[in-house]
């Protein structure tokens, strides 16, 4: 008897079943299917990679930025001070525009200082050495490996740059639901709770409170209602300089003969600076148990 | 066809309403704003139909660009380099440091609201400029 239609249908259905599961199957046992799917569009969302079929992404890489697999920053907390540190906190701060605001309920913060016992809460115990009470433990954004914060955001507003391993703000795409200042263990996010720029007038320069100074004119200002934090200095990695807090570290060695309290470099680069440095000095991170894996590494 | 003369009369009086916006503001539309380009930058990165139709979408290119790739290079129609910057490169000194005069103008006419300027910095102005506006 020939294949009547019932039976050519139970064949198709059960070979389009087994030609679809066997590549499917290989493929969801050997790769993560999200991360696949995310290094596959670059980053970007699937519907965005859909509107780049009518609107191409431009531009390049610029020849004079600094590249690299995984930026990372060594603190050498032996060299610093709290004059270097209060220095490192204020050039960040006026390079960023950060608003500098003194109710510390709605205060923002890219980088700060606190003791040990703040810095390191689960490894503090109250015979640690006289020395380490007081040295101002330089904190910021740990850029982690494996980051709370872009996995909650709802707008992947802040996300992993695959590229360099820097966690970064998109400010146009925040709409500050905070759920990011909730996951992040380091308390690295502020958010903006007042009008941090006001602006004057239309056509002037926007000034914070008035009589302080003005902003930076070439770095963005924002607007209430979005959360910040350090961005390693992308920017200026762009143009090829290293973040500002490790410039004015390496400044204030020169003039003291010290070693330099910050160093920024590639952790995948053998030879960089930063891998000489964890490999001979012992070194700590910020909760490393929680399973993050901060990227800012402290020598003490 | 039953009440022909009914139904046409209210097909033309319909269309006569839904086209009333249209011809009662015929030609009482003010005039097409004159923006003022810059003085010492002759081209900009796109020919000068492309940007008056399309700037939107480039600026948005440049946006996703440079914020979430990296990518903070631009080549422009002539070849030239530039850097991908609405801060720096678009209102510098020597292009259109006169928001208030260029972007404005037809903005304004257009009724659109950018928020752009929520936080980037546009260029000071003097406040000469504002008065002759």
């Amino acid at each position: 008897m020939g294949v009547n239609r019932r039976k050519f249908l139970k064949i198709a259905g059960m070979s389009t079943l087994g030609a679809a599961a066997v590549p499917a199957s290989s493929a969801l046992a050997a790769v993560n299917p999200i991360e696949w799917l995310d290094k596959k569009l670059g980053g970007f969302t699937p519907f965005e990679t859909l509107l780049h079929l009518f609107h191409t992404p431009v531009g390049f890489k610029p020849g004079e930025a600094l590249t690299g697999k995984q930026w990372v920053m060594v603190v050498n907390v032996k060299e610093l001070d709290d004059e270097i540190a209060e220095a490192c906190r204020e050039t960040c701060h006026r390079v960023h525009n950060v608003p500098q605001i003194d109710n510390p309920r709605h205060e923002i913060k890219w980088i700060w200082h606190s003791e040990y016992k703040h810095v390191f809460t689960g490894q503090h115990n109250e015979h640690i050495a006289e020395k380490y009470h007081h040295l101002p433990f330089l904190v910021m954004c740990n850029h982690c490996e494996n980051p709370a914060c872009v996995r909650v955001c709802p707008t992947k507003a802040t996300f992993k740059r695959k590229q360099d391993g820097i966690v970064l703000m998109d400010m146009h795409r925040c709409i500050g639901c905070r759920f990011c200042m909730a996951a992040c263990p380091f308390g690295a996010r502020s958010f903006n709770w007042i009008i941090p720029w006001p602006r004057e007038s239309a056509g002037t320069l926007p000034r914070f409170r008035k009589g302080k100074e003005p902003p930076n004119p070439e770095y963005p200002t924002r607007v209430k209602g979005v959360v910040e934090k350090c961005n390693f200095c992308a920017e200026r990695l762009a143009k090829g300089q290293i973040p500002a807090c490790v410039e004015v570290c390496q400044e204030a060695a020169k003039e003291k003969g010290k070693e330099p309290a910050l160093a920024f470099g590639d952790l995948a680069d053998p030879d960089s600076e930063v891998r000489e440095l964890l490999h001979s000095h012992f070194s700590i991170r910020r909760k490393p148990e929680l399973g993050t894996g901060p990227n800012v590494y402290y020598i003490v | 066809m039953y009440d022909g003369g009914k139904i046409v009369a209210g097909i033309i009086i319909g269309v006569i309403f839904l086209t009333f916006p249209i011809w009662y503001t015929h030609g009482t539309a003010d005039p097409r704003p004159e923006v003022k380009l810059p003085e010492k930058t002759k081209e900009c990165v796109q020919p000068k139909a492309y940007m008056k139709t399309n700037h939107m979408q480039l600026i948005d290119l440049w946006r996703d660009s440079t914020v979430r790739v990296g990518n903070r290079s631009y080549i422009a129609f002539n070849g030239k380099k530039y850097d991908m910057s609405l801060q720096n490169t678009c209102m510098s000194q020597d292009c259109h440091a006169n928001k208030s005069e260029f972007c404005d103008r037809c903005h304004d006419y257009t009724g659109v609201v950018p928020y752009c300027w929520d936080c980037h910095i546009a260029p000071e102005e003097k406040p000469q400029a504002e008065e002759k506006h």
